[in-house]
C-alpha cells in the first residue's frame, strides 16, 4: 500500500431559537417546558382560515446577527413555503426563505491557540418557523406537541473552511458567545435553542491521487462535546469505509446519520435517495420584506463590540492573559462590568483576579450575572484598590466581597472592621512580634542567616510562624522587610 | 401530439401530494391533467423574456405586527379536534423515519 | 306581509328595525319559514341555526327598544358561505375532510357581521373548498338555481347566490377566487361583488388561492352590496395582505351611491366579450345602451392578454391550493382514515377518503406546477402572464372608468351537464378570472333574462380600492331598470 495522507472538510447548518417573547407568526409566548400542546393557537397549529404575520423583533434580532457574521443583507427578501409532510409540521409546509436570505456572504472569527483566530465563511443566514416535536413512546405510536411550533428559528450555513473537529466545536461556542452577546438567543444546546448539524467528508490523497468521501451530514448532537466527538468518529468511520469500499463523492450520495450517544457512534438515518422536492413557492400570505437604509442604521447601532474582538482588545488595553480575557468576555454582562470596575479605577489584572476568583463564583451559586450581585463597580474597584494599598491581602478581598453580597448595605469599613480583615503594616507592633518569633526559632534563624539551599524554606518558615500569631492580618510584605533587615 | 402527462407521473405526484389513487382514478386523472396542461401551452405563445413575475398583486411590504404575547388556545381546545389523543398529545402511528 | 318582509332589502330592513317599526325577531322567522318552504327543493345551506338567530334578533330589538346603540346591520338576517370560520355550528368547506370541524375561532368577518348587530341565520353550501362553478362539488349536498331546479347555481359561492335569491337571507357572505361570487350572482339574478384584493380581511376565510381569494357580498341590490361593504372593509391586523387607512381609505359605500358618475367612461373589450352566448352579447349590448342613455361614453380598449386568464389562473390558483390543502392530513383535526397501516397512509388514506375528485385534480395540478422540473414552466410562467394581465388593466384603467363585459359565457347550466369535463368547467371562467389575476374590483349585476328565463349579469370592473366608483356606476344602472326586482318563481 502506497502512501495515505487525508484531511477532514467540514461545514455546518445551524440553527438558533432566537428569544422572542411571542411565536414567529402569532402570539402565542414562546414554550420553555410547559404542558405540551398548552402554548398553541390556530395560526401555529395551521387551522382552516388562519393567516401568518410576522413577528417584527424576530426579523431583527436575525439581521443584528447576520450583521455581526458580516454579511450582505438584502434590501429586499421575501417569505417562502418548503413542502413536506411530517406531524410535527402542522400545516405540512414550513415558512422559511428560499432563493433571497435575508443574509449572504459573511464571515466569523474563531479563536485558535496563542490568541490566533481563523475566518470562516458564512454562506447564508435565514429566517424559518421552527417544527413542534414528534415524541416517541414505547408503544407503536407517537405523540405529537406543537408547543414548539412557529418559534422563530435562525439558519445559518456556513462554507466547509472547518478542518478539525476542535474549530468545529471552537466555533460553536464562538457562535454561542455571540448571540448570547447579542442578546437573541439563550443559546443552549441541551434545551435544543442552538442545534449544528457537521457535513463532514475527508479529502485523502492516496499514491498522489485525490479523493473527496462522500458528505455525511450528523443530527442529534446536542451538546458540545458529541458535537466535536461526532467529527472524530466520523473521520474515523469515513476512512474505514473509504478504505474497503472506495466510495467516493458523487450525485446524490449523500447520507444523514444520527449520533448514537450510548455508543459513540453515528447510526445511518436517511439513505441516499433522490433528493426531496420541497416546492418552495412564494408564500402568498406575507408580503416582501424591503430593509430600508435607516432601518438598517437603527439595527446596525444595536450592535456591541463582538466577543472575540473584545477579547483580544481586554488583552491588549489591559494586558491580561488570553486565558483571563477569555473568561472574562465568555458573557457580555462580565466584560462590561468589569470595564466598569476599571472605569471606577480599579487595576485591571487585580480587578479581573478579584471578578474571575469570587465574582463569577457569587453570581453562579446565585444564578445571575456578576452586574445583579448588588456590589457596584465602585466597590469591586475599593477593595481592588485596598489590596493594592496593601490594606488587604487578596484572600481578605475576597472575603470582603463575600460578606458585601450577603449585606450590600454594610458599608466596607464596618465589614473589614467586623472580620478582622485590614492587614497589620504598623512596622512597631509587627517587630515586637518578629522579634518574638526569632528568638522562638533559633534552628529556622540559624538557616536563613548561614543563607545555603535551606535558607529560602526558612525565611518563609518565620513569615508564617508571624501570620499565625497575628491570625494572618499581618501584611506579608512588611514583615518580609522587617526579617530581611534584622537576619539580612 | 404526446401526452403530457402519463400515469407514471401522475402516480408520482399523487404520492407528493399525498393522495392514495385507485388505478381507476389515476387513469381518469391522466386524460384529464393530460387535456388541461396541453391548454396551458397556450400561455407558450406569449413572450414573457422581460416579464417580472407578480406573485403578489398588492404592491405593499413590511407588514409586521409587534413582538407581544396574546393567550392561547390551551391545551383542551388545541386538541378539541384532533382525531386521535394520547392525554395532552396528538396521537399518530409510530413515526419510524427522521426528517 | 310575509313576502312583503322577506323582499325588503336589508337597508330597509335595518331602518325599518332601528326605528321599531320591524321587529327582528320578525323578520328572522319569516326568513325561517322561507327556509322551511324553499330549502328542500333548493339547498342552499349547509347548516342554519334558528335558536341562535332568534336570539339575537330578540337580543338587538330589546336594545332598539331600551333605546341602546345598535350597529349598521341591527337585526338583519343574513348567510354566510361554509368557508369562513364560526365558533358556532360546524365549518365544513362543503368538504367531508371538515365534515365536523368545530373552529375555535371566527373569521374576521364574521366577528364583523356580529359587531354590527346582524343575524346570522346559517352557513350556505359551496363547491368544496370554492373549487368550482356550480356547486355540483359539494362534498355534503346539492344545490340547485331558484330560477329553475334542473340547473345549477353557479359556484363555487351557490348556495350565498340561491339562498339571497331564494329570500332564504337578505344577504349572504361569499367568497371569490376566480368568479365564485360573481358567477353565481349572475346565474341566480342577484348582485355580487369581489372587492379589490386586500379591501376585506381574509383571515378565517379558509383559503383556496391565497393571492386570488376576497370575501364579498352577494345581495339583492347594489344599495345592499355597499351596506355589507361598510361592514365587511377594512384592514385587519391579522391579515398581512389587507391594506391599511393610509394607502386606501375605507369610505362610507352607501354615502354617495345615488350620485351618478359624472363624464362616466365605460370601455369594452369587443372580440374578447364575442365569445360569449347570443343571449348574454345581447343584453350586454342593452346594459350599455343603458349607459349611453345616461350620458356615458363607451370606448373599445385592447387587453390582449386577457385570454391567457384561465392558463395562468388554474395554474396559480391550484399551485397555492396544492399548499393551502396540505394542511388536511388527518393529523390535528379533520377526518382521519381507519385504514391506515402507518402514519404515511393517515396522510394519503385520510385525504383520499376525504377530499373529492376536483379538489383533488386542483391539488395534483398544483403540485405538479411546482414540482421540481416543472415550476418554471408553469408556475413562474403564469405569474408573468399574471403581470401582464395586471398590465392589461392599468392600461385600460387609463383610459376609462371602468369596463364593461359578460360574468360568464353562458346562463345557468344543467346539473351535470359539465361536470365530467372539467376543462370545459374552467373555460367558463372566462370573464371573472382576470379581476382576481389583477386584483382588482369587480361587480355583477342583473341585467336581462335569456329565452329560458334565466338571469343574466353585466360585469363591471374598476380599478384597485375604487369600490365606491363602482358601486356607484352599478348604481346607475340599477336605479334605471327592473331587473333586480324580478323574483324566481319558487318564490313567488
Ligand atoms: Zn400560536
Amino acid at each position: 500500500m502506497g502512501e495515505l495522507r487525508y484531511r477532514v472538510v467540514v461545514g455546518l447548518e445551524i440553527h438558533v431559537q432566537l428569544c422572542t417573547k411571542s411565536k414567529m407568526f402569532c402570539g402565542c409566548a414562546l414554550s420553555f417546558g410547559e404542558e405540551a400542546n398548552s402554548r398553541v393557537c390556530p395560526v401555529c397549529l395551521g387551522m382552516p382560515g388562519v393567516l401568518p404575520v410576522m413577528n417584527e423583533q424576530a426579523l431583527e434580532y436575525a439581521v443584528l446577527v447576520a450583521l455581526a457574521l458580516d454579511c450582505k443583507i438584502a434590501e429586499f427578501t421575501k417569505w417562502d413555503r418548503k413542502s413536506y409532510y411530517y406531524p410535527d409540521l402542522p400545516k405540512n409546509y414550513q415558512i422559511s426563505q428560499y432563493d433571497l436570505p435575508l443574509g449572504s456572504g459573511g464571515f466569523i472569527e474563531i479563536p485558535l491557540e496563542a490568541g490566533r483566530t481563523k475566518r470562516i465563511g458564512i454562506i447564508r443566514a435565514h429566517l424559518e418557523e421552527d417544527a413542534g416535536k414528534n415524541l416517541h413512546t414505547a408503544g407503536n405510536f407517537s405523540q405529537v406537541d406543537l408547543n414548539r411550533a412557529g418559534t422563530p428559528l435562525l439558519e445559518i450555513v456556513t462554507e466547509p473552511d472547518m478542518s478539525s473537529a476542535a474549530e468545529v466545536r471552537t466555533l460553536a461556542v464562538e457562535l454561542q458567545r455571540m448571540v448570547r452577546y447579542l442578546g437573541v438567543s439563550e443559546a443552549d444546546m441541551q434545551k435544543g435553542h442552538m442545534r449544528f448539524e457537521p457535513n463532514i467528508n475527508l479529502i485523502i490523497t492516496k499514491d498522489g491521487v485525490e479523493y473527496k468521501t462522500p458528505i455525511v451530514e450528523v443530527k442529534n448532537l446536542n451538546s458540545f462535546r458529541v458535537l466535536e466527538r461526532s467529527v472524530d468518529v466520523e473521520e474515523q468511520r469515513q476512512l474505514d469505509e473509504f478504505l474497503e469500499t472506495g466510495e467516493v463523492m458523487g450525485m446524490g450520495n449523500k447520507t444523514t446519520r444520527g449520533w448514537d450517544d450510548i455508543n459513540q457512534v453515528t447510526v445511518l438515518q436517511r439513505e441516499k435517495e433522490e433528493a426531496p422536492d420541497y416546492r418552495y413557492f412564494p408564500d402568498p400570505d406575507l408580503v416582501p420584506v424591503e430593509f430600508k437604509c435607516e432601518w438598517l442604521e437603527d439595527i446596525r447601532s444595536r450592535l456591541c463590540e463582538l466577543p472575540i474582538k473584545r477579547q483580544i482588545r481586554f488583552v491588549d488595553e489591559y494586558k491580561l492573559s488570553d486565558y483571563d480575557a477569555g473568561v472574562l468576555t465568555a458573557e457580555r454582562s462580565t466584560a462590561e462590568f468589569f470595564e466598569r470596575v476599571v472605569a471606577a479605577g480599579g487595576k485591571p489584572k487585580r480587578v479581573c483576579n478579584l471578578l474571575t476568583q469570587v465574582g463569577l463564583k457569587l453570581a453562579n451559586e446565585k444564578g445571575c450575572s456578576v452586574a445583579e450581585l448588588d456590589i457596584t463597580p465602585k466597590d469591586f474597584a475599593q477593595v481592588s484598590n485596598d489590596v493594592d494599598g496593601g490594606i488587604l491581602s487578596a484572600s481578605g478581598a475576597n472575603k470582603a466581597i463575600e460578606l458585601k453580597a450577603q449585606d450590600p448595605d454594610k458599608p466596607f469599613s464596618v465589614i473589614y472592621e467586623e472580620n478582622n480583615l485590614i492587614q497589620k503594616s504598623d512596622v512597631g507592633e509587627l517587630e515586637q512580634i518578629v522579634e518574638q518569633v526569632i528568638v522562638d526559632n533559633p534552628k529556622a534563624v540559624e538557616d536563613v542567616t548561614s543563607g545555603g539551599k535551606k535558607s529560602k524554606k526558612a525565611q518563609s518558615f518565620l513569615l508564617g510562624q508571624v501570620m499565625q500569631k497575628t491570625k494572618g492580618q499581618a501584611n506579608p510584605k512588611v514583615v518580609s522587610e522587617i526579617l530581611d533587615r534584622k537576619l539580612g | 401530439m404526446a401526452a403530457k402527462i402519463d400515469q407514471t407521473q401522475v402516480k408520482k405526484v399523487a404520492k407528493l401530494s399525498r393522495l392514495d389513487l385507485t388505478e381507476t382514478e389515476a387513469a381518469e386523472f391522466t386524460g384529464q391533467l393530460s387535456a388541461i396542461l396541453e391548454y396551458m401551452e397556450k400561455m407558450n405563445e406569449l413572450d414573457t423574456t422581460n416579464v417580472q413575475p407578480l406573485a403578489h398583486c398588492l404592491p405593499i411590504s413590511n407588514v409586521f405586527r409587534e413582538d407581544a404575547v396574546k393567550e392561547s388556545l390551551g391545551t383542551e381546545k388545541t386538541l378539541a379536534n384532533a382525531p386521535q389523543r394520547d392525554g395532552e398529545f396528538f396521537k399518530v402511528p409510530k413515526i419510524l423515519d427522521e426528517i | 306581509m310575509q313576502s312583503e318582509l322577506l323582499n325588503m332589502s336589508c337597508k330597509e330592513l335595518r331602518d325599518g328595525i332601528a326605528a321599531g317599526r320591524i321587529k327582528s325577531a320578525a323578520a328572522t322567522e319569516a326568513v325561517f319559514g322561507a327556509i322551511e318552504k324553499y330549502e328542500p327543493v333548493i339547498g342552499a345551506y349547509i347548516s342554519t341555526f334558528e335558536g341562535r338567530a332568534l336570539a339575537k334578533a330578540n337580543e338587538v330589538d330589546a336594545k332598539i327598544a331600551a333605546g341602546e346603540p345598535v350597529g349598521e346591520l341591527a337585526g338583519v338576517p343574513v348567510a354566510v358561505k361554509d368557508v369562513m370560520c364560526t365558533t358556532f355550528g360546524v365549518t365544513t368547506c362543503a368538504s367531508r375532510i371538515l365534515e365536523n370541524f368545530h373552529s375555535p375561532y371566527n373569521a374576521t368577518v364574521v366577528e364583523k357581521l356580529l359587531a354590527a348587530d346582524a343575524v346570522i341565520v346559517g352557513k350556505t353550501n359551496m363547491d368544496e373548498f370554492a373549487m368550482g362553478s356550480s356547486t355540483e362539488n359539494s362534498g355534503l349536498k346539492e344545490t340547485v338555481n331558484p330560477w329553475d331546479t334542473t340547473r345549477v347555481p353557479g359556484g363555487s359561492s351557490g348556495g350565498s347566490a340561491a339562498a339571497v335569491a331564494g329570500r332564504m337571507c337578505f344577504a349572504a357572505l361569499g367568497s371569490d377566487t376566480g368568479g365564485s361570487i360573481r358567477q353565481p350572482a349572475s346565474f341566480c339574478g342577484v348582485v355580487g361583488l369581489k372587492p379589490t384584493y386586500g379591501r376585506v380581511s381574509r383571515f378565517g376565510l379558509v383559503a383556496y388561492g391565497s393571492s386570488l381569494d376576497q370575501i364579498g357580498p352577494v345581495t339583492r341590490s347594489v344599495a345592499d352590496c355597499a351596506l355589507m361593504m361598510n361592514v365587511i372593509a377594512g384592514r385587519d391586523p391579522a391579515d398581512s395582505t389587507s391594506v391599511d387607512e393610509k394607502n386606501a381609505p375605507v369610505c362610507d359605500y352607501l354615502e354617495k351611491l345615488d350620485e351618478p358618475v359624472d363624464k362616466l367612461k365605460v370601455a369594452i373589450v369587443p372580440q374578447f366579450s364575442a365569445g360569449a352566448d347570443e343571449p348574454v352579447q345581447k343584453a350586454l349590448t342593452c346594459a350599455l345602451d343603458v349607459y349611453k342613455k345616461l350620458g356615458a361614453e363607451i370606448i373599445e380598449v385592447d387587453m390582449p392578454h386577457l385570454d391567457y386568464a384561465i392558463a395562468a389562473y388554474y395554474i396559480v390558483a391550484t399551485a397555492e391550493a396544492s399548499s393551502n390543502l396540505a394542511r388536511y392530513d388527518g393529523v390535528h383535526y379533520g377526518h382521519r382514515t381507519e385504514n391506515a397501516g402507518d402514519y404515511v397512509e393517515v396522510y394519503s388514506k385520510s385525504r383520499a377518503e376525504g377530499f373529492g375528485k376536483e379538489v383533488k385534480r386542483r391539488i395534483m395540478l398544483g403540485t405538479y406546477a411546482l414540482s421540481s422540473g416543472y415550476y418554471d414552466a408553469y408556475y413562474l410562467k403564469a405569474l408573468k402572464v399574471r403581470n401582464l394581465i395586471r398590465g392589461d388593466f392599468a392600461g385600460a384603467f387609463e383610459k376609462c372608468d371602468c369596463v364593461m363585459m359578460p360574468v360568464s359565457p353562458t346562463t345557468a347550466f344543467k346539473i351535470g351537464e359539465k361536470i365530467d369535463d372539467p376543462l370545459t368547467m374552467y373555460l367558463s371562467d372566462i370573464y371573472t378570472i382576470s379581476a382576481n389575476l389583477a386584483g382588482v374590483p369587480a361587480i355583477s349585476i342583473p341585467c336581462g333574462f335569456d329565452d329560458s328565463e334565466l338571469p343574466i349579469g353585466l360585469q363591471i370592473l374598476a380599478p384597485a380600492f375604487a369600490e365606491d366608483r363602482l358601486l356607484r356606476i352599478a348604481r346607475m344602472f340599477e336605479s334605471n331598470t327592473d331587473w333586480h326586482r324580478k323574483k324566481p318563481t319558487i318564490v313567488e
